[in-house]
């Protein structure tokens, strides 16, 4: 019965997102002003309907429910509690259901808190979120149906990827998701404002804070994403430009643009075409890393089944949205008014070089990742990784860094070049003093993380310079966040080029009762032990660190696991996390004589990558709510605005 | 500073279009260099592979090939395709589904001696995940055999 329910309520919601789709086109050609006024309630009641549906199949996961295809497929009922409420998205149909969720909730959410945008561009944005939710819908229910029954109960399931089962499975999808899909907002936003012709900076300041939420979420999401596969996978990586990291890494290379524009068209009222065209970018790279992801295209552990249908599906349905989009927008860029013109040497001209800097970088992230399946589309198997990306990349990531610790130094409008040259005085003379650190004491180091270590450490001081002779405690939360998000950029720097730089490893076969040195620790091997688990058997080393010439000792047990279903074998490593890096330990085989492999890593200031992640989402999320009470506080004042530009703008619209 | 604001809307596409362009140069020629191709051993026999350059061999891991070195973390196996066979020598802990008669995918570059050095081994995950190439290698197999048999 719950999976007929959950069914039904998917088929409910995909009936109500064509609804909401023909009484906003009704309404907005001018039939019907009652077919207006049903628009958000259904929009609302659409997201209720896929969540129901949604909370159906995690109640079916939890209970175990073995007649339906896609438990017995990808649960069991000897897994953990939360693993059988996560496996929910560990496979791809509970995986589409979560992506459409967030995409009708999103939905009732615009319905819900949105109240500056002008009432057509609202109806317009509405019905644009429908019409992609249902080629969606289309998607689960024609090809990827997650409740489908069995013919007969099966009397036991075939269990979760072992290396899907770990605490991050709970939260890198549903964060990831909520980010990349999130950004659908936006995207409709956009579309809605340009059927509505309403580019302005009224419709930029009410499309901010969906696009910071977005890109707060997409944020973390890949930050936990990069964490889970570098401890998950024990190669001590965390970045393999595999292109599923790529498929999250470019729709937040262009919410990242897009976040920076919108607030030039905020401010300033420029840059209005660009950002129209950003916010259907970014949603469509959203859409191509679905595509990428889910078709089966690539192989990856985030690609469950291989089914051609469903890749062809996913490729017309970007076809139709990506296509619509941009037919849309060449035929109406030309009605965008032109923005307010502006000095280059301003904030809004950093944020202009930025903006184009960002979207070269996502250019060179987009022909890398394509590049191996064109390739192989003509019968050459070509892979492009670290080689190709961190070189290139950083072709244009430098020059980006610079600006970014530049750019929130200069007054809007225009500024001086005098005054610039001070202020990045401080930053300068820190990045000289890391170059000289580095040179006396750092040993033979690459180019790259070098150049990183500099940059890192100039950003750092660089992006605190704003707060520079503020009251503090007075201080707006906006700029805390501008702040805390460019300062988290440097830190995450600094940990990457840190972790390239000075990493150090050793691979012994050891014996119990042997010693190793690895940076600073020596680490002793004392034994191997079975231990046992809720669904899994190990072997366990016991390994005892100690930082080399003091007494005080750490204990690490890296694991090498069997998991029964499905038999499989994985090995956990084992973490010492210390303010200056993280000791990093992998338990490989016996060999013949009974020396066992162990991998072990020094890994000085890594930790530091995913602090700054953080520092990155705490930054927009500041940003956020300083924006959110400022508006509320404002919004009396700012109606009668609006009020003020709509006349302006439908005198425009007449003339 | 006072520009017309429609010359400066040009100037900002031709900045946009410049560096998107620049990019686009800059990773065609990157790809031409740095992207690394796939050899089956068979590839490697014909063609040849000159030595240093980053490339990925796929094949099966011949039976009873695997043999340790000394100093117990270095593996030496043989990869074949039914029709050539490569060395390859390997310094790290072996995938955990890494075993003789089974498929692997091997990173790293040719050395002079005709031994391929790998940095890095793929191997299955689990039975449901298989590196790509190989997927498509085996059915290109099965096709063979079944060619055979039909032509038989």
């Amino acid at each position: 019965m719950i999976a007929e329910a959950g069914l039904a309520c998917l088929w409910l919601a995909a009936a109500l997102s064509l609804l909401q789709l023909l009484a906003g086109g009704f309404s907005l050609a001018g039939r019907g002003e009652q077919l207006a006024s049903i628009i958000r309630p259904v929009a609302i009641m659409q997201g209720i309907l896929v969540a129901i549906a949604f909370v159906m199949l995690i109640w079916l996961f939890l209970r175990t429910d073995l007649s339906v295809k896609l438990v017995a497929m990808n649960s069991h009922s000897a897994k953990p509690f939360l693993y059988k409420f996560a496996g929910t998205w560990g496979n791809h149909e509970g995986s589409m259901l979560l992506w459409v969720t967030i995409m009708g909730l999103s939905g009732s959410c615009i319905a819900l808190l949105e109240k500056r945008l002008r009432s057509d561009t609202m109806i317009a944005t509405l019905a644009a979120q429908a019409f992609v939710s249902i080629g969606f819908y289309a998607f689960l229910l024609f090809s990827s149906n997650p409740f489908e029954r069995l013919p007969s109960p099966v009397p036991e399931g075939q269990g979760l990827n072992p290396l899907l089962q770990d605490p991050g499975l709970a939260f890198h999808p549903p964060t990831l998701y909520i980010g990349y899909v999130g950004l659908s907002v936006a995207f409709s936003f956009a579309v809605g404002a340009l059927i509505t012709r309403n580019v302005g900076p009224v419709f930029a300041r009410a499309m901010r804070p969906w696009v910071l939420g977005a890109w707060i979420f997409l944020t973390l999401g890949i930050t936990a994403g990069s964490y889970w596969a570098y401890y998950e996978l024990g190669w001590g990586g965390w970045w393999f430009w595999d292109p599923v990291e790529n498929a999250s890494l470019m729709p937040w290379l262009a919410a990242t643009a897009l976040l920076h524009s919108v607030s030039v068209l905020a401010t300033r009222g420029a840059l209005r075409t660009w950002t129209i065209m950003l916010a259907v970018v970014a949603f469509s790279m959203s859409m191509v890393g679905t595509f990428l992801v889910r078709s089966g295209i690539l192989t990856s552990v985030h690609a469950f089944a291989v089914d051609p249908e469903r890749g062809s599906f996913i490729l017309a349905l970007l076809a139709i949205y990506i296509g619509g989009a941009l037919a849309l927008f060449a035929i109406r860029a030309a009605t965008i008014r032109e923005g307010t013109r502006f000095s280059f040497f301003s904030r809004e001209g950093a944020l202009v070089l930025n903006n184009v800097l960002l979207t070269a970088i996502l250019g060179i992230v987009l022909i890398g990742t394509l590049y191996p399946l064109l390739t192989e589309a003509m019968g050459t198997k070509v892979s492009v990784g670290p080689p190709y990306f961190n070189p290139v990349g950083a072709a244009f990531a430098l020059p980006m860094l610079v600006v970014m610790a530049a750019g929130p130094l200069l007054r809007w409008r225009g500024d001086s070049g005098r005054k610039l040259i001070n202020m990045m005085a401080l930053p300068v003379l820190a990045a000289a003093v890391t170059l000289l650190v580095v040179v006396l004491f750092g040993g033979r180091i690459g180019i790259l993380p070098l150049l990183g270590l500099i940059l890192a450490t100039g950003l750092a001081i660089a992006s605190i310079i704003p707060l520079w002779g503020r009251n503090l405690l007075r201080t707006p939360l906006n700029i805390w966040g501008m702040v805390i998000a460019h300062l988290g950029i440097a830190v995450a720097l600094f940990g990457m080029a840190s972790e390239s730089a000075f990493n150090q490893e050793v691979l012994v076969a050891s014996q119990p009762g042997e010693s190793h040195e690895v940076g600073p620790y020596t680490l002793t091997f004392n034994a191997i032990e079975p231990v046992a688990g809720p669904n899994w058997t190990a072997l366990e080393a016991n390994i005892t660190a100690r930082v080399t010439g003091s007494d005080s000792s750490d204990t690490l047990n890296p694991q090498s696991r069997n998991f029964s279903s499905p038999p499989t074998q994985t090995s956990e490593a084992a973490l010492l996390t210390r303010w200056n890096g993280q000791l990093y330990v992998v338990l490989g085989e016996e060999n013949a004589d009974g020396r066992w492999q162990l991998r072990l890593w020094w890994k000085p200031f890594v930790t530091f990558i995913w602090y700054g992640g953080l520092l990155i989402g705490l930054g927009g999320l500041l940003a956020l709510i300083g924006r959110t009470v400022r508006d509320i506080r404002r919004r009396a004042h700012d109606m009668q605005d609006e009020e003020n530009e709509q006349d302006q703008q439908a005198g425009e619209a007449a003339a | 500073m006072a520009v017309k604001a429609k010359h400066q809307r040009l100037t900002l596409i031709l900045l946009a279009l410049a560096a998107l362009i620049g990019a686009a140069l800059l990773a065609a020629y990157a790809l031409r260099d740095q992207a690394s191709y796939f050899y089956a051993p068979s590839d490697i026999e014909a063609k040849g592979v000159e030595a240093g350059r980053a490339i990925r061999l796929g094949g099966m891991v011949r039976r009873g090939s695997i043999a340790q070195a000394a100093d117990g973390v270095t593996v030496n196996f043989i990869v074949e395709d039914g029709k050539a066979s490569v060395p390859v020598t390997y310094r790290g802990i072996t995938p955990d589904l890494f075993v003789e008669g089974s498929g692997v995918v091997a990173e790293g570059r040719m050395d002079a001696g005709g031994t391929f050095v790998a940095d890095n081994l793929l191997a299955k995950h689990d039975e449901n995940y298989m590196p790509r190439e190989l997927e498509d290698m085996n059915l290109d197999e099965i096709k063979q055999q079944a060619e055979t048999t039909v032509t038989q």
